[in-house]
């Protein structure tokens, strides 16, 4: 990325061992297609781990998946996927170089992340107060299963990874909001609000496929 | 941004001082520390080697004690796989040649090279404090139980390992961008050097593998905080789960240390023997193979762990695949000598001596994917002896004669061959000394990893250990013939072996900052030697 940054309404310049801008944007989607491959196998191993502990304890795994509530579940992937429209949207008018209305779909976003964090945590701290925590923390009472620990340990790595990449979405939002407030989005160049969009919607997906095996599975 | 004043001045004298390296984003600055960096951590584990070497002169226990003997095999494996044989083909010659190779100003991603680099110094500064934290000692496959145990040590390791393995993701995302989309006009993919084709399959495996092995040493490190239960079968957790998500990464990793070595083999057995290779798709695309069947393989390193038998043979039946690509380079090797005018420089010597030794290293490999045998020879000598023949035998041969290849264009000046031959032929002869005894040792079912053995292996041990000298002499002969050379080697002309690849032919020696003074237009491919056109 060109170092032009600093002052105003300055048009983008091309880093210096690209070619052209195309180049230069192609570059950066191929890599940021990659990254986000590699973060499909990262949390793809982490799913394999929860799908062993289910077929090896199924009962502790319902008895788990019982005690989370699918409601709040339910109200988070709302926000989430809500907030993958008004990112996609974001991204769309960035591409027009719209910077109004890149910033009001960006701060929609926020908003709805926020809002996940925030059942997020009501949800962690409900667990904090049943004692449902990790293995060594963990003092829940009225469990059958001796491993329902493991669920829990399950969900709070799982869903604690997701929640970092949350917020980690959420910097990029704010980096894009920046952006845009210095107006620097136009037709030729967009690239960090394409890349903070495909980045969220990887978040998005993860996500979809975290609420039905934590919270539905069971029920 | 770079001044464009200097765009014509070598890449060493375009800048000084010591923040003119630290904060660089120039590929070749970049691929020089990492050439460094993993030489010097080649000499601490080659160190810690030596030292259990010497232990295992006598059956007696003498030199060091049990416990020192176990830090002392973890710290070689820890060092010997993450700081070295991962990243050095790829971070020191791949940084430093890939958009040479390819007629490009530099990678796509700069300052992502930079933080890949910044990422290992981090990740290998983290290795060294676990040295003094405590004793590591759970090999470098971090098991479970052993590696849940609370230990220090083995959670710096573990800590270590995760920051470089993203360090590896990093740089194998960006290799693959900058081969998409960095190409100069008319180098096609069917144009493209096979150290490119090489490095491109080995990011596939980094991108792809890579992040399992972050996700499973994270899960070890909540296991070890928490006791979150997953592999810990005291509170129902699965240690086997545990070995399927390591070897799903370092199987995949095994390709990662030799794949990038193919390419370089290809490049030096062509250029020294003046002929076009033989089968130049069966050779790019065999490497590519490898990437995708290695995926598939990784339970083969858990025939004796309690797999079903299902996955037993499905696993060993996979495994002969992997043979298939392998023995297509090597046959197409061999062809390309055929015939050719051979010129037997010190980087061909390297060149015939991966011939030799991945040979071996392959066949070995065939011999312990199958399942009867292998029950017999699982964690025996056997073992070990394989897979140094790959990783010590090919990729860090393979690394060294790169290094020989590549050091006229990387310095501009030119070694002394006749101890450079000396340094070849030394390795060669240490290393198979040191290796193909244990072979047989191995295949008397002496096990690995013990302080104490029978003393009827003594002769064996004996003979490796004096194996591991002299292959330490060859190391130091070649450390010390290219370092004299940078201050009193010939200036190297732009292209002293007569190669075809755009960093001999259109760039200077050694190279202006941004590679070319202008951008190469690519005609023909990487290895049309002229006399072959008549």
């Amino acid at each position: 990325m060109a170092t032009s940054a600093s002052s105003g309404l300055k048009e983008h310049e091309v880093a210096h061992h690209f070619d052209d801008l195309d180049q230069e944007f192609e570059s950066h989607k191929t890599g940021m297609w990659l990254f986000l491959a590699s973060e499909i196998m990262m949390f793809g191993a982490l799913f394999v781990g929860l799908i062993v502990f289910l077929t090896r304890w199924p009962g502790a795994y319902h008895e788990g998946s019982h005690h989370l509530d699918w409601r709040l579940g339910a109200v988070n992937t709302f926000f989430l996927l809500t907030s993958g429209l008004t990112m996609a949207l974001a991204a769309y008018h960035g591409q027009q170089g719209n910077q109004s209305k890149v910033r009001t779909q960006l701060i929609l976003s926020i908003l709805f992340a926020c809002g996940f964090l925030v059942v997020k945590s009501i949800e962690y701290s409900a667990k904090f107060e049943h004692g449902t925590l990790p293995g060594r923390f963990w003092h829940g009472e009225g469990f059958t299963d001796p491993h329902t620990h493991v669920f829990f340990g399950l969900y709070f790595m799982m869903t604690g990874l997701h929640a970092v990449h949350v917020l980690v979405g959420m910097g990029l939002m704010i980096w894009c909001l920046i952006i845009s407030t210095r107006e620097r989005f136009t037709r030729g160049w967009f690239t960090p609000i394409e890349m903070a969009g495909l980045y969220w919607a990887l978040v998005d997906l993860i996500w979809i496929f975290l609420f039905p095996m934590l919270y539905l599975v069971g029920t | 941004m770079i001044a464009h004043v200097h765009d014509n001045v070598n890449y060493f004298k375009v800048r000084h001082g010591i923040m003119s390296w630290l904060a660089t984003v120039d590929h070749k600055r970049i691929g020089l520390m990492y050439l460094a960096s993993t030489a010097l951590f080649f000499l601490l584990g080659g160190t810690f080697a030596g030292l259990f070497r010497i232990e295992l002169w006598s059956p007696e226990p003498g030199f060091i004690s049990q416990d020192t003997y176990n830090r002392f095999f973890t710290l070689h494996g820890v060092i010997m796989v993450f700081l070295v044989v991962v990243p050095a083909i790829p971070g020191a010659l791949g940084n430093f040649l890939l958009p040479l190779q390819l007629g490009a100003k530099d990678l796509a991603f700069p300052k992502l090279n930079m933080t890949s680099l910044y990422l290992y110094w981090l990740g290998a500064a983290i290795a060294i404090i676990s040295l003094f934290v405590g004793k590591a000692d759970s090999g470098w496959t971090f098991y479970a139980p052993y590696s849940i145990s609370q230990n220090p040590a083995v959670l710096w390791m573990l800590v270590a390992a995760f920051v470089l393995g993203f360090s590896s993701i990093l740089t194998g995302l960006n290799f693959i961008v900058t081969i998409h989309n960095m190409r100069a006009p008319g180098m096609t993919w069917y144009r493209l050097p096979l150290f490119v084709w090489s490095l491109y399959a080995t990011a596939i495996m980094q991108i792809f593998a890579t992040p399992v092995l972050a996700v499973t040493l994270l899960l070890l490190l909540m296991e070890n905080f928490f006791g979150i239960g997953i592999f810990d079968p005291k509170l129902g957790g699965d240690p086997i789960l545990m070995q399927h998500f390591f070897w799903f990464y370092s199987h995949p990793a095994v390709y990662i240390i030799v794949v990038p070595a193919f390419g370089i083999t290809s490049e030096l057995i062509t250029t020294f023997s003046r002929r076009d290779i033989f089968g130049y798709k069966f050779i790019a695309f065999s490497s590519v193979a490898i990437a995708v069947i290695g995926f598939l393989v990784w339970g083969h390193h858990m025939f004796v762990a309690g797999q079903s038998e299902v996955a037993d043979t499905v696993f060993s039946f996979l495994t002969f695949f992997t043979a298939v690509p392998s023995a297509i380079k090597v046959f197409n090797w061999t062809t390309t000598l055929y015939k050719g005018s051979i010129e037997l420089r010190s980087p061909m010597l390297y060149g015939l001596a991966i011939l030799f030794n991945f040979t071996i290293g392959g066949l070995t490999g065939i011999i312990l994917a199958i399942l009867s045998v292998d029950i017999h020879l699982h964690d025996t000598y056997f073992v070990i002896s394989h897979f140094h023949y790959v990783a010590m035998g090919t990729t860090m041969v393979a690394f060294i004669g790169g290094i020989h290849y590549w050091w006229p264009k990387m310095t501009g000046k030119m070694y002394n061959e006749f101890w450079g031959k000396v340094g070849a032929i030394s390795i060669f002869v240490g290393f198979n000394l040191t290796f193909f005894v244990q072979l047989i040792m191995g295949s008397q079912g002496s096990p690995r990893r013990y302080y104490n053995y029978l003393p009827e292996f003594k002769i064996h041990h004996d003979i490796s250990t004096l194996g591991f000298a002299v292959l330490a002499f060859g190391l130091f002969v070649a450390l010390i013939n290219l370092l004299v050379s940078l201050k009193s080697g010939e200036t190297a002309p732009q292209n002293p072996w007569g190669a075809m690849t755009l960093e001999w032919t259109h760039a200077a020696t050694p190279p202006v900052l941004f590679n070319f003074e202008e951008t190469p237009a690519v005609t023909h491919g990487p290895y049309e030697y002229p006399s072959e056109k008549v």
